[in-house]
């Protein structure tokens, strides 16, 4: 079945430092995306015509682009023109991170107009400040509500790093690749065996995550 | 029995729309003033402005102590039980002992006849039983007023019994309240005084009796019209 090819030499151990260097770049954009998506997100809400027009068009430019296209225009496009000298690594940051934050702040946007505005006038009415109002009743509402899809986007977002390998990242499906072509020759079937732990990692990776998405939603729903 | 709460010449406008008008009220200790009015005529920005979840433009509000409110729809906290509703605002805002708090929440539960929900969250409640919840969680921040803004309107009929019954035992044991309400047999049974209020401003007030059997204004006896049927 070609599962044998992994227990050659380093195989294995090549292909968990892929999965590494995939995870490694979706966690790092993911804690951005999180941080900076918050940020977004609550600037969305404030009623500026401006900043409404801008974080829109940046929300549609993220959604109607492919991660493909980005990861090109960055890695390729951007070092070349202007010059940069950017790391695949960190290119790949910016696209995801890019990404990330437009669908964090339209999860965090989407959150806080849902608090029907009754929440924060009876909190007024029974004297909170303004501040143990967020503290207290705002937000532990939205992180209810958030958790479950963001943890969505964390998951798309670490299956989507496949698409590194494409500016030259050698990640997990790239180190796949390798190994095959290596062993060509001694075992033609490898192909099927590589793939195969590839998406189980890739399962394992995620699975996890999906679960504590579950057990929240269904713990607060 | 002095006055608690007063407001004088009171004016409220959203943009060029005038809500309230140079309206006059004042409020003794222990009273129950019920306000009527058709929909739109001011009744609940006035309960609004009284507690500050509007500005006036022109006028003054006085009153002593703190006030509370009861809304219309259901405000309980979704993320916290129906006892963490009670004991949030007194632990965090008033700074109280828990174990007080909590002491008097299960008292206060127990005669809304809610003590074995204490454990359950708002959405296993019925919206009678949330609404005699969020009078509780008013009351135990010992208001000196009490605003209650058509808390029944959002009810199913059947439900109205039990959150009724609830205010009128507390009018009972001295509450000063204002009530907006659109139930008239309630307002009957539990006002010393009913304020009818339209397009804004005060039309006619008096006693429940004088209001509800001897309307003085055109505009009162049409309003109170509409509540009656001609077989």
């Amino acid at each position: 079945m070609g599962f044998d090819v992994l227990l050659k030499g380093s195989n294995m151990s090549r292909l968990l430092g892929g999965l590494g260097i995939s995870l490694e770049i979706s966690l790092i954009s993911v804690v951005i995306s999180i941080v900076l998506g918050v940020g977004v997100g609550m600037l969305m809400t404030v009623n500026n015509r401006a900043v409404k027009a801008v974080t829109r068009v940046y929300l549609e430019i993220v959604r109607i682009m492919p991660q493909m296209v980005l990861l090109f225009i960055v890695y390729f496009g951007a070092t070349k023109a202007m010059g940069l000298n950017l790391s695949a690594e960190a290119s790949a940051i910016i696209v995801f991170s890019f990404w990330g934050v437009a669908e964090m702040a339209d999860l965090v946007r989407g959150s806080l107009l849902s608090i029907p505005v009754i929440q924060y006038e009876s909190s007024k009415a029974l004297g909170f400040s303004k501040l143990q109002t967020y503290i207290y009743i705002i937000i532990p509402q939205i992180v209810r509500r958030m958790i479950p899809l963001s943890i969505n986007l964390i998951t798309r977002m670490i299956k989507t790093t496949s698409l590194v390998m494409m500016i030259g990242i050698v990640e997990v499906l790239k180190v796949g690749q390798q190994i095959i072509e290596a062993n060509r020759k001694s075992s033609p079937n490898a192909a099927f065996g590589v793939f195969a732990t590839i998406f189980i990692l890739y399962f394992l990776a995620c699975w996890p995550i999906s679960c504590l998405s579950k057990y929240l939603e269904k713990k607060w729903s | 029995m002095g006055e608690i709460l007063t407001l004088k010449n009171v004016s409220k406008s959203f943009d060029d729309l005038v809500v309230l008008d140079n309206v006059d009220l004042s409020v003794n200790k222990g009273e129950v003033v019920v306000i009527i009015g058709p929909s739109g005529c001011g009744k609940s920005t006035l309960l609004r402005c009284i507690n500050g979840l509007e500005d006036i433009q022109d006028g003054t509000i006085s009153y002593e102590g703190d006030v509370g409110m009861v809304f219309q729809s259901y405000d309980l906290f979704p993320h916290k039980t129906i006892l963490q509703n009670l004991t949030l605002a007194p632990v965090k805002v008033k700074k109280r002992n828990k174990a007080e708090v909590n002491k008097e929440a299960l008292e206060l539960l127990e005669r809304v006849g809610l003590l074995s929900k204490k454990d359950n969250y708002p959405r296993q409640l019925s919206g009678g039983q949330k609404q005699r919840v969020a009078i509780v969680r008013a009351l135990i921040m010992h208001p000196e007023v009490l605003l209650l803004d058509e808390i029944t309107a959002a009810l199913d009929p059947e439900m109205v019994r039990e959150v009724l019954d609830v205010v009128l035992s507390l009018a009972k044991e001295g509450r000063t309240m204002i009530i907006v309400t659109h139930e008239m047999q309630f307002a009957k049974a539990v006002a010393d005084r009913v304020v009818f209020i339209d397009g804004g401003s005060i039309v006619e007030e008096g006693t429940a009796k004088d209001i509800f059997e001897n309307p003085r204004t055109d505009r009162l006896k049409r309003f109170l019209q509409t509540f009656s049927y001609e077989e």
